[in-house]
């Protein structure tokens, strides 16, 4: 066998995560046998029996790439991306929960408090009449248990350590994955650090085959099941709410491919501090009166704003989770 | 001390202003807690200047632009009531009381109206207390030694 290449190390590491974004690494099918060629996996909990230790031990910026992805809830999340910003070169917020929190992230719209009792008592299938809750420290006859302390607010990954890349999405677009680790292995330059990549800066809209007008005019909000979509329409213009206007586009539009409304997983377009603030404007400009009555009626359509703006974005946003 | 809050006011350069401004020259008195800030148009409030706002610490926002049809921009003002409908439901589901956020109509002629408008709000305000944001979102933001503290762990 002649000379071995040269290859980088990678690790790819879940915090609180559906695993959705770890099977998208899996997605890039045989391009797999070219990530092995390139790569060794020094640490990858969903297909690895690599211990944390394993990682504590190994030398500072000894991995060269990690793709962290699932937000931060709880302090083992927390721990492991800062071991894991002190062991890598490059890491990068891989998918929506690490770039803004995501689905986990809706968790911000109740207290740690409101969680606990949902889940340990009140929920339909939970039957608790001690009352147990989780504690991080037990004793028990045979030594001390421990638990990762669950935290009183889902946060991203950027909000507990220092983060090089954003490559966005739920989950990120495989091709997208692909192209910026070819970018890492084959030594490309890379963007300025904190960069969004495997992503482009236009919004959605742009990328969307939709026929659209530039006149949106809604007179009342559907969610997507209370309205029969025409099939060629842009969703907005038939009053369903569809995040395009605010989002980046990378991902093909494959939502709206599937005949549904843009969720706004690839987060925000260039240079916009607050995904929501985006919409909020978007869907007011797209309000069809000037009556304060009609326009409070009309308003009274959107359901849910927080839960809809701010599907995945949450804990990104300006005002991170609700105040009590 | 007396608790004493914080107002920060958008106002349209061409009636809402020039109203506050009359107020001003008019030497009618109304209470400091506003702190102004002149924007061309009511319309030109991007709904993040709001939240940023309250991200900051204010306990409450007065927008101000042109009566309905009086807008310099013709539209603006509309478009901005629009999104002050959007804005307060989405910050009530954010646990902030709608009542922090207001929207009224004040033309260049209107100083003492603006200035009625400035000693009733602050009234209303300081009686619902201060505004939780700012407090609260500080408390969990990233500390370069809570990461030290945790490494060291491993060390
Ligand atoms: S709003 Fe949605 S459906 Fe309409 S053009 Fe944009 S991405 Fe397409
Ligand atoms: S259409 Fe929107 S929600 Fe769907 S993948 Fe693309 S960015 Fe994400
Ligand atoms: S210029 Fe006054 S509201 Fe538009």
């Amino acid at each position: 066998m002649t000379e071995e290449k040269k290859k980088i190390k990678m690790a790819v590491y879940w915090g609180a995560a559906c695993g959705g974004c770890c099977v998208s690494v899996l997605d890039v099918h045989e391009s797999l046998f070219t990530v092995v060629e390139h790569a060794d996996l020094v640490f990858w909990p969903i297909a690895l029996d690599t211990k944390y230790a394993d990682v504590e031990a190994m030398e500072d910026k000894s991995i060269d790439l990690t793709l962290f992805n699932g937000a931060v809830r709880n302090s083992e999340n927390e721990h492991m991306a800062h071991v894991l910003r002190k062991k890598s070169k490059v890491l990068v917020a891989y998918g929506s929960c690490a770039h803004m929190g995501g689905i986990p992230g809706l968790a911000n719209l109740s207290s740690k408090k409101e969680v606990f009792r949902r889940a340990y008592h009140d929920s339909e299938s939970t039957v608790n009449p001690d009352k147990i809750e989780p504690q991080t420290v037990t004793e028990v006859k045979e030594g001390t248990l421990t638990l990762p302390e669950f935290y009183e607010e889902v946060k991203t990954l950027d909000q507990v350590t220092d983060v090089d890349y954003y490559l966005p999405g739920c989950p990120p677009n495989t091709a997208r994955l692909v192209e910026v680790f070819l970018a890492v292995v084959t030594g490309a330059e890379l963007p300025p650090s904190g960069s969004v990549v495997g992503a482009s800066d236009k919004p959605l809209c742009d990328e969307c085959k939709r026929e659209k007008s530039d006149n949106k005019k809604v007179k009342k909000f559907y969610r997507p099941w209370e309205v029969q979509d025409d099939y060629k329409t842009c969703l907005l213009e038939q009053g369903i709410v569809c995040m395009g206007p605010a989002t980046r586009s990378g991902c093909g539009a494959r939502c709206i491919e599937g005949n549904g409304p843009c969720r706004g997983c690839y987060g925000p377009t260039k240079d916009v501090v607050d995904p929501g603030a985006k919409m909020m404007s978007a869907i007011a400009t797209m309000i069809d009166s000037n009556d304060e009555e009609e326009i409070k009626k009309i308003v009274e359509s959107v359901v849910d704003p927080a839960g809809t703006f701010y599907r995945v974005s949450v804990p990104g946003s300006i005002i991170r989770r609700k105040v009590s | 001390m007396s608790y004493e809050p914080k107002i920060v006011g958008f106002l349209c350069n061409w009636c809402s202003y020039t109203g506050a401004d009359l107020a001003g020259t008019s030497r009618m008195k109304y209470p400091s807690n506003i702190r102004i800030l002149r924007v061309m148009c009511s319309g030109r409030v991007d709904p993040t200047f709001v939240l940023k706002a309250f991200r900051e610490g204010a306990d409450a926002v007065l927008i101000c632009g042109c009566h309905p049809g009086d807008c310099h921009y013709h539209e603006g003002n509309y478009k901005c009531l629009r999104r002050y409908h959007v804005l307060k439901k989405y910050i009530e589901q954010m646990g902030i009381d709608p009542k922090r956020l207001r929207l009224e109509w004040v033309s260049a002629s209107e100083g003492k109206q603006f200035a009625a408008l400035v000693e009733e709000y602050t009234q209303q305000i300081r009686e619902l207390g201060p505004c939780a944001v700012k407090e609260e979102l500080d408390k969990g933001e990233k500390k370069k030694e809570t990461v030290d503290a945790d490494l060291a762990k491993t060390a």
